[in-house]
Order: C-alpha cells, then structure tokens, then sequence
C-alpha cells in the first residue's frame, strides 16, 4: 500500500476544499489583516517592524486553529471524516496529512503581513532563516492546539468558539502587545507555558533583534511543546475518534 | 472458504450492552444479510466489524486477518457503504472517486481508469463533473457504492444500501449486489427490508437486543419457524356455508375462513391437494386456486422476537 498517495492526496484535498471557505477567510485571513490596518491607522507612527513579529505570530495562530476546526470538524459533522478513518493509513499518517495541509496554510498566512509591510519599509535586515523556523514552528504547535479542539468538539462554530478562549489570553500573555516584563508578576510564569510566546521571541528577534530568551532555549522549547502537544492529541483522539 | 467470522463479539457502552456475546460466520462469495429493529446492535456490530469501534470482548476475522491486531490490513480488503452517503460535497462525482482510490494507494492512472467504468456501470457519467451536493439522494447512494468499489474489495459491507431511494436506483443496486456475488465478492449487507433480504441473501441472521435470535438460510430459517404447512384454497362459492362440513371432513386440519370465497387449511402433515380438490367437487364446489402460503422472513422475524419476549418474561 503507497501510503503516500492517499497522505498527499488528503493534503491536496484539503487545500482544494477548504483554503476558502467562510471561517478561514474570517478568521484566518480578514482578522489578522484588519488587526494590521487598526494598528497602522490607530498609530501612523509606529514603527512597523516592530509589530511585524505580532501580526505573523497572530496571522499563523488564527489561521491554523480556523483551518484545523474547519478541516475535521467540518467533516467529523458531515460523517466524511469516517471515509479517513475506514482508510488503510495509520491514524498517525491520518493526522499527519491533515495538519500538513493547516502547517502549510498557516505558513501561508504568516507571510501576508510580511508582503504588507514590503511596501512601507526595508525588510532587508531581517534573518530570514530564523523568522522562517519560527513560523513552522509556531504553526506546528498551535496545529495542534487547533487538534486537541477540533477533537473534543462535534460542530464548526463550537471549534471556532473554544478556540477563542486560548487564542485571544494567549496573544495578551505572550509578550505580544504587551511585554512580559510589564505583566503583573503573578501573571508571568503562564506566559513562560505558552508556545506562543517562544515563537514570537524568535521572531523578535529575527526582525527587530529584540528576544528576550535565548533563540536556542526558545527552540527547545518549542520542541518540547510540539512533543508534549503530540502525545495528548493521540490520546484524546485515540478516546475521540475510535469508540 | 470462510470470508468473515465472528466470535463471542460484545460491546458495552457503560452499563447498556449493545451487542451481547454474537457469533457467525460468512463464506466467500456469500450475501449475508443482517437485520433487526432500530437499536438492536446492527450498526453497533458493523461499527467493530470495520474498525470504527473497539470491542469491549470477543474477536472479528476479515479473509483470517484478525481485526483487532490488523485492523489497517483487514480495511484494506474491504468495501465499505455507511448508511449515510458521505462523501465530499465540495467536489464532483469523478473527484471523489478518485479521491476514494487513492485512500487505498491506487495511482493516478488507475483510479481514473477505475473511476470512469464505475461511474459507467452505475449510468452516473453524465453527472461526473457535478458537485456531489447537488446529486439526488439515488445518485449518491449509487457513487456511495461505486466510491466503496474503487479499490475493488474482495468483502463488501453494505449498511441500508437501498433505504429512502426511488425504486429505479433501488432495482439497479439490488442487480449491481447480485452481479458482485456472480463476481465472487462476499456481501455483508444490513436492511430494514425483509424482502430486499429475502430475496438476496444467501444467509440472514436477526438480531435483536443485542443478541443473534436466529441464524441460517432464508429456508431453514422459516422452517425451523413454521412447521405447519398451509394452502389457500379459492373457489366458485361462498364458503362460508360450507365451513363445518370442510371441517368435519378434515378434522385433523385447521380451517380458517378467509374472505367469502377463500379458506385456508393448516396441517402439520402434508395436505394432499387432491383429496380436498376432490371433496369440494363432490360439493359442486370448483377449487379455482390453490397455492402454498410461505411465510416471509418478515413472520419469522415477529415470531422470533415475540417467542424471544415470551421467553424473557
């Protein structure tokens, strides 16, 4: 059996199917987006690279966690899903395609800020190895955020709203907007348990070599998250899909 | 040859057992047909039977791979139909066919070669370039199956194939199930229609609250039932006048009167046609038709199930 034929054809359909439908666009597309033109227009002033690491941060988590919601729970909705499920690939295999497909729309995303500012300024300091991984990364993990959503819920504007209570705490705590440094003490260690807030300190640092951490603990970190995010979404899914 | 079998299957949800200690097994090439009320455990069985569902006990062998160690081998030699015709609605009928081969590995030239015959074989061509959303409930029943074919399964699960369709597409998929046993594809099929059973299953089990009330062929099923052998006899007059002298004459048989000209004589020996043909035209009475009453399996389903409460209580 060429497992990879039905992995790249999951993928493909994906792509096809879901890149644009209402919620990706909305959410994935249209929010992140807007956030950019308020932060322009609200402050003519600021500096645009400096919220460059903010809006590809957002732009990455919005779009995967919006893909991921529509891409399984939107077929988990309609039985489709169960076609994948009665399929001879490994659950693992499964997963993987379907999180490709968000991966690769979230890295997608992640770049329409950065062709915004191209045309406002000069983007040629930036360290475009370093901002590239950050992106993937980032996208890894908040796939899998999107996952463990998309597994526990059975309709598409259920995922979309339990999405909404990580997504929106998760860009105030994550040094985003906000530093860390100026966040009430109690509050700070949570910012050192999200992903987020690792991926958005290598982009500071790609683009305005402003981290905080270091790139390479920020790495780890990431890793250790994606690992960690992994194992539960297999148990959750394992418990979920197959009764 | 056996294709399927299945061995002290059970399967609890909590306290409530859905499907309570079942075996069978099916031969190859075989059309066994599954059937029982709403809740009896058809879908809970089919469920485990295809992997979307682990057993709470027992075990499934699919062509002697066992399900529970390999389940992605068995799958991969099987067809499967769900009640619900679930395929993309975002994408038209060639599409999704083509996306079922390739879940299964087949390359891009042979599951279009594949997709352009089923879609042939089941009169579906004219709509291959259309959305499956916009497809009658026939239509998508009928690629439903054809998407289940694509990798050409040696088993074929088929859950409701014919439930809610118009009577053209059911008659084309009652011959397209026929067609596939000529072929050698055993058919694991579940109805709610006796005579769809009736008339294509080799062998048929009843289940019933969770557990298998009944298990043979169609024959033996409604032997084993009604022993009793009945004729319904038409005649010239009204019969109702001659009642007590049938019976008296036949004492041993039970007579019931059926509509002003007809009766019916049960006995648990053989009738001999020509003795009662020739008593009643002794009577000046002309037996127009007579013809043996076989029960459907839709009698020997309430038998069953009512001789099963009877027991329970």
């Amino acid at each position: 059996m060429k497992t990879w034929i039905a992995f790249w054809n999951i993928i493909n359909k994906d792509i096809k199917n879901y890149y644009l439908k209402p919620p990706n666009i909305s959410w994935g597309i249209i929010f992140p987006l807007s956030w950019t033109l308020m932060q322009i227009i609200k402050s003519p002033d600021t500096d645009i690279i400096k919220l460059l690491p903010g809006l590809i941060s957002m732009s990455v988590l919005f779009g995967t966690t919006s893909m991921l919601a529509v891409t399984i729970t939107f077929e988990r909705s309609g039985k489709s899903f169960d076609r994948l499920l009665l399929a001879p690939i490994s659950l693992g295999v499964l997963v993987l395609s379907k999180i490709t497909g968000t991966i690769l729309f979230g890295i997608f995303n992640a770049f329409v800020p950065v062709i915004f500012a191209s045309f406002f300024i000069n983007l040629g300091l930036i360290n475009w190895g370093a901002l590239f991984f950050a992106v993937i990364m980032i996208a890894i993990t908040s796939s899998l955020m999107g996952l463990l959503v998309a597994v526990s819920v059975e309709q598409v504007f259920e995922a979309q709203t339990l999405s909404n209570f990580f997504r929106f705490p998760m860009l105030f705590l994550c040094g985003l907007f906000i530093p860390i440094s100026n966040l009430p003490k109690f509050i700070r260690p949570i910012s050192y348990f999200l992903p987020l807030t690792y991926g958005t300190d290598i982009l500071n640092g790609a683009i305005t070599k402003m981290n905080i951490i270091s790139p390479t603990l920020s790495f780890i970190m990431l890793f250790v998250f994606t690992i960690l995010l992994f194992v539960v979404c297999n148990y959750q899914i394992k418990k979920n899909w197959i009764l | 040859m056996v294709a399927i079998e299945v061995k002290n299957l059970k399967k609890n949800y909590g306290d409530f057992t859905a499907v309570n200690d079942i075996s069978f097994k099916i031969n190859k090439g075989e059309i066994f047909g599954f059937l029982g009320p709403n809740g009896a455990g058809k879908t809970s069985t089919i469920n485990m039977m295809i992997g979307l569902s682990k057993p709470t006990s027992g075990e499934i062998f699919i062509d002697s791979i066992d399900v529970n160690k390999k389940l992605k081998h068995a799958q991969s030699i099987m067809g499967i139909v769900p009640d619900e015709s679930n395929l993309y609605n975002e994408m038209n009928g060639f599409d999704n066919l083509c996306f079922c081969g390739a879940l299964y590995g087949m390359s891009k030239k042979d599951r279009e070669t594949r997709a352009n015959h089923l879609l042939e074989v089941f009169k579906l061509k004219e709509a291959r370039s259309k959305l499956f959303k916009s497809y009658s409930k026939g239509m998508k029943r009928k690629l439903t199956i054809a998407a289940a074919l694509m990798h050409s399964p040696s088993i074929l699960f088929l859950d409701e194939p014919t439930t809610g369709i118009d009577v053209e597409s059911s008659r084309q998929i009652r011959d397209m199930i026929i067609s596939l046993k000529d072929k050698g594809t055993t058919i694991f099929l579940t109805t709610h229609y006796i005579e769809e059973a009736e008339r294509l299953c080799d062998c048929v089990a009843f289940i019933s609250n969770g557990k298998i009330v009944a298990l043979g062929t169609v024959d033996e099923l409604m032997e084993d039932v009604f022993n009793d052998n009945s004729i319904i006899f038409e005649t010239d007059k009204n019969i109702k006048t001659y009642l007590n002298i049938i019976q008296n004459e036949f004492n041993t048989n039970k007579i019931k009167i059926i509509n002003e000209n007809s009766f019916v004589m049960i006995s648990n020996q053989p009738i001999l046609l020509i003795e009662v043909i020739k008593f009643l035209n002794d009577k000046k009475i002309n037996v127009l038709e007579a013809k043996k009453i076989r029960p459907s399996l839709e009698d020997v389903f309430v038998k069953l199930t009512n001789d099963r409460q009877g027991d329970m209580k």
